[in-house]
């Protein structure tokens, strides 16, 4: 809703924005242009590098495998492994609101002096490195992990699941590393909200599910908006929770790109691969800009097409 | 009792404590009855603090009262949650919800009675007509003057046609012309809808112009209540007479049957208004108006009058009586002589002085 706004102070002196432009253009639109440029560039001999020789094949071998007589046939392999990144990406970023909903609106309820601590509290995770603490999961899902142990111990069980190495290990990482995302928004726009308006909503004759759905939902939606997006989208470029709990058996996207540039040694696939996560985020923006104009039409307040 | 002599409300016996965050208890309403008559308009007046919001809060249920027992219509509701209850407010804050219209915030209480769709966008379409507002159904609040979302919060708490309106200091956000104007409009409402309006304020001439029964708070606890001429001539306590309108205090020198103002003394018996309570020792203090206190100019007078200043068409004076001050108020016609610093006779009207509990 970017409507034509009055003259600011220091709004004329462009060149304050200069180093966050050299910065963007440098370390963003740069490296975005060679990705694009090599994803059309043929493999190297050796498969360090690329070949300059421009071909469309990268992008053939996402939909087509070649047999060794040359005859291209269609291999639906890397569109599944898109399909389940992008169904792995949903699952946490739902998993994500819902769990975040109640979380935020309790901690908005609190008292200020309680609320910065457990604003604090939701941040303690990002002191320790991602990496330690998806092993720390790989500790706790594991067949003797304490889940099992427990669920074992107390005869629930009567022998352990297995948890670790299965797309359900891969989500409950994803979760784990991304819910504090889906918090922070929801809590800043429940902080905002102003309580009063429950008041008159029961007062009206509304039920608490209903105060709930029709006025606190509502005012909490930019922050929805927000957190579904700082979750989906790096979501859907994880690598560490599907490599070490999924066991490099419930392949992301990411894994597989890593592997272009690594074991298997084809820079050019590498690149298209992440030409097409570039063009499903840019699709899943989209997405969400329409959704969040339509509700916003529907349902007043600002949202996410400021963001954008 | 027939029904139609059963109070709309009845407030009997209700407290209601809080903590106070240094760890302390403040009583926000200690041991409070009031019956509120059927289509009547009663405000509730005192300082802020007094426990009157803490009351209309305990009556929409928005507070549950720690003892007591609120009745409407003969029936107990201070048990029966929130959104059950047959009563309305209009809040200060005005409460509209700014993700729906204006026609949305009405219907939203309908809504929640399940009413039939047609049925809803026809009592939306009265309600606003009856807060003359036709037209604007489509408006979101936040494209609203301050006056239009007040009419919109009264239009929203219409519409569920309450057996009792409750209105928390609804007029306390608009500027004072817009404020006159609404409280002749709430009047029109009230005696349109024959809905018993319970209002909060502490504006006591809003509290005079509106209610036909008054409820004066101090501490937690009713005062006094009554017709606001009532209230205004006969306040029983100290604290009635000093809120409304202005008083002048006076502790008296009693001594058996005769009271004295210390410096003036002894009070003639014509003075006394005839209903008021007998002075005793225990119950010595008088209150009168400023106008009932009648200042003379003459070489003889006693008392030097400290200041006297012109305000419209009277004159406002303060006159040392020896031991305390006087204000009188008196039309500039009848005035000659008295200056700053002059000296004056003051003498009280007939019927003026009257005795009030502490």
């Amino acid at each position: 809703m970017a409507k034509a706004t009055k003259a600011r102070a220091g709004q004329g002196s462009w060149w304050a924005g200069a180093p966050g432009l050299i910065y963007l253009v440098a370390l963003v639109l740069a490296p975005l242009i060679i990705i694009l440029i090599y994803s059309f560039l043929s493999r190297a001999k050796f498969g360090v590098g690329v070949r300059w020789e421009f071909t469309a094949q990268p992008y053939i071998e996402l939909f087509y495998s070649e047999s060794l007589s040359g005859e291209r046939s269609f291999d639906p392999t890397y569109l599944q492994i898109f399909f389940n990144s992008v169904l792995y990406s949903l699952a946490t970023a739902i998993i994500c609101l819902v769990l975040s909903i109640p979380i935020a609106l309790w901690i908005a309820t609190r008292p200020q002096k309680w609320r910065t601590l457990l604003v604090f509290l939701v941040t303690i995770p990002f002191w320790t490195s991602l990496l330690i603490r998806t092993y720390a999961f790989v500790i706790i899902l594991n067949d003797n992990g304490p889940i099992n142990g427990t669920l074992t111990g107390l005869g629930i069980l009567s022998e352990p699941i297995s948890m670790l190495y299965t797309p359900f290990a891969t989500v409950v990482g994803l979760v784990y590393s991304f819910l504090p995302f889906m918090i922070l928004p929801i809590y800043a726009s429940a902080e905002r909200f102003d309580f009063r308006l429950a008041e008159a909503a029961y007062d009206l004759g509304a039920t608490k599910g209903r105060v709930l759905r029709r006025i606190v939902l509502p005012a909490v939606r930019p922050g929805v908006i927000a957190g579904l997006i700082l979750v989906f989208i790096p979501a859907l470029g994880s690598f560490l929770a599907p490599e070490l709990l999924g066991g490099g058996k419930t392949l992301m996207i990411a894994n597989v790109i890593a592997a272009q540039f690594g074991a298997s040694r084809n820079w050019p696939f590498g690149a298209a691969l992440s030409v097409m996560v570039l063009v499903l985020v840019m699709l899943a923006l989209v997405i969400f800009a329409v959704v969040a104009r339509r509700s916003s039409r529907r349902g007043g307040q600002q949202s996410l097409e400021s963001l954008l | 009792m027939s029904a139609e002599t059963v109070p709309a409300l009845q407030v009997r016996g209700v407290s209601k404590t809080f903590p106070t965050p240094e760890g302390g208890e403040v009583k926000a309403l200690d041991d409070v009855s009031l019956d509120v008559a059927d289509g009547s308009f009663m405000v509730l007046l005192g300082p802020s603090g007094c426990g009157k919001t803490t009351l209309l809060r305990c009556i929409a249920g928005l507070e549950s009262p720690d003892a007591g027992e609120i009745d409407l219509r003969g029936e107990r509701i201070d048990t029966v949650p929130v959104w059950k209850r047959r009563v309305n407010t209009v809040f200060q804050s005005y409460a509209l919800f700014p993700h729906m219209t204006v026609a949305q915030n009405i219907a939203f209480g309908l809504q929640m009675d399940h009413l039939p769709k047609d049925e809803i966008s026809r009592k939306v379409e009265r309600s606003l007509e009856l807060v003359r507002l036709t037209g604007l159904g489509g408006r979101r609040p936040q494209q609203l003057s301050g006056g239009q979302q007040q009419r919109v919060a009264l239009a929203r708490a219409l519409a569920k046609e309450p057996e009792v309106l409750l209105l928390d200091e609804p007029l306390s956000a608009l500027d004072l012309k817009l404020r006159r104007g609404m409280q002749l409009e709430l009047k029109r409402l009230q005696q349109e809808t024959h809905i018993t309006f319970i209002l909060v304020t502490h504006d006591q001439d809003e509290a005079m112009s509106m209610g036909d029964q008054v409820a004066v708070f101090n501490e937690g606890r009713i005062a006094q209540v009554g017709p606001p001429r009532d209230v205004y001539l006969r306040p029983q306590t100290r604290f009635v007479a000093d809120f409304i309108g202005e008083a002048n205090l006076l502790e008296l020198d009693v001594d058996g049957a005769q009271a004295a103002v210390i410096g003036w003394g002894t009070i003639p018996g014509d003075a006394w208004a005839p209903d008021s309570p007998a002075a005793t020792a225990a119950a010595r203090t008088a209150a009168v108006r400023p106008e009932d206190v009648i200042l003379t100019s003459g070489d003889g007078g006693r008392f030097p009058i400290i200041d006297a200043t012109f305000i419209g068409g009277d004159l406002h004076a303060v006159v040392d009586v020896g031991g305390t001050t006087l204000s009188a108020r008196q039309p500039a016609a009848h005035s000659a002589g008295l200056s700053t610093g002059g000296r004056c006779e003051v003498t009280f009207r007939p019927g003026s002085l009257r005795i009030v509990a502490d």
